[in-house]
């Protein structure tokens, strides 16, 4: 996996050597043939994307880059991720993180479709109850959490009626 | 049950079933469904109730999961309110002790909201209702008043519901006895309530509730405790589809 440094430097526009650094006067990571693209992404949760869909275990080529300048969000990340498309699990884990993200869908180099990641009404199977006493926990029995906020971000466990904050939920 | 004519099978003690060799509730209410045609569980975790529902073809009836719900409890209240007051809407409601972990004060909470009450939440602020109610209370723009001294709020109130410091309800003993006495209502409460104000208790009490208060005109809690039959004889005749009997 390469973190701003992608293995072919053309794909920089504009870069220049300067003392021995690299002077990146626009900030661009590699383009992928086929797989998945994960835009708008908060720069701050931009390493937790990438551990909720543990990429560490793909074999094909992953570029990330965070803290990339974004006239919508100030400051942003993005993940390309080749040959791989994600599942609806995936991408409501990230809707939990980063509401804002958008996926986009690449074939033969171009985006072939776009999509904005959103909250489902119901997260069932993707997280745990925060209540080490609700049923959920103390049989290990799926968990079904319906979603009564979605920015910011808080649900209901149908078990234990507990609501949790974002900063509650554990992701599964 | 019994006074319906019917049988009741059951433990109230899961040291005497096969939850104490490590049998799961899912694999106790799939065995118990077949014996019964209605199950009623009081479970000390939350949520068992509606795994219970979902695992068996049954009726549940939830007689308290934990510290989440006592439906059952809120239906006799109500119907406790409704015969005292000659209505619910627009009451003032005291709920007084523990509020955190009750959870009959949960659940007529929730019940009541129907109702467009004023509540007043009258506990130390470590008993406070949880959050999650608070949150829920004001989507619904309920009014709500959070107290820990009731005789600021007593003036107020039409129904004062009394709830006993639960020393089964905390994970930590220390706790329990700090908060343990620290709400008694006795007679001298008397000049600060409204003529018409009506005590209620989930009961058992313990003292937070003295005696001599109980021939006073506002004690209904042993009354409370006896609608409980009727109610709950009409909920399961009405879960076995016997209404029209």
């Amino acid at each position: 996996m390469d973190f701003l440094f992608p293995e072919n430097l053309n794909d920089f526009q504009g870069c220049q050597k300067s003392r021995g650094f690299l002077n990146m006067k626009t900030e661009k990571i590699s383009s992928i043939r086929d797989g998945t693209a994960i835009d708008h992404i908060p720069a701050d949760v931009t390493f937790k994307v990438i551990e909720i869909l543990n990429l560490e275990g793909i074999k094909s080529a992953i570029s990330a880059a965070t803290n990339l300048k974004s006239k919508k969000m100030g400051k942003k990340g993005i993940i390309k991720i080749g040959g791989k498309y994600l599942t609806s699990e995936e991408v409501n884990k990230i809707a939990i993180i980063a509401p804002d993200a958008s996926v986009n869908i690449i074939e033969d180099y171009k985006v072939k479709k776009k999509q904005q990641v959103s909250l489902p009404d119901e997260l069932n199977k993707i997280i745990k109850c925060s209540n080490p006493n609700c049923i959920t926990n103390v049989e290990k029995v799926p968990g079904k959490f319906r979603v009564k906020n979605k920015d910011p971000v808080k649900v209901k466990c149908l078990y234990c009626e507990r609501d949790m904050k974002k900063e509650e939920i554990v992701l599964l | 049950m019994e006074s319906l004519g019917g049988e009741v099978l059951g433990f109230d003690d899961a040291e005497v079933t096969s939850a104490k060799k490590g049998e799961t509730l899912w694999d106790t209410a799939k065995m118990v469904e077949k014996y019964c045609d209605i199950i009623v569980i009081r479970h000390p975790v939350e949520g068992s109730a509606r795994l219970t529902a979902e695992v068996s073809s049954k009726p549940v009836i939830n007689a308290g999961d934990g510290a989440n719900q006592h439906p059952t409890q809120t239906l006799l209240d109500l119907y406790t309110i409704q015969k005292v007051k000659g209505k619910l809407d627009n009451l003032h409601i005291g709920l007084l002790g523990d509020l955190k972990y009750g959870r009959t004060v949960h659940s007529l909470t929730t019940a009541l909201s129907h109702f467009n009450p004023t509540f007043y939440f009258i506990a130390p602020p470590a008993l406070q209702m949880p959050q999650t109610y608070l949150d829920e209370l004001e989507e619904k723009g309920i009014k709500v008043v959070i107290e820990k001294d009731l005789t600021k709020v007593s003036k107020k109130l039409d129904v004062l519901y009394v709830t006993r410091i639960q020393k089964e309800r905390f994970p930590d003993p220390v706790e329990y006895e700090k908060y343990k006495g620290f709400y008694k209502i006795d007679k001298k409460i008397l000049p600060h309530i409204k003529k018409g104000l009506k005590i209620m208790h989930p009961l058992p009490r313990v003292d937070e509730i003295d005696r001599s208060l109980d021939e006073t005109e506002h004690a209904i809690y042993f009354e409370q405790a006896a609608n409980g039959v009727p109610v709950r004889k009409a909920l399961l005749a009405l879960c076995l589809g016997l209404e029209k009997h």
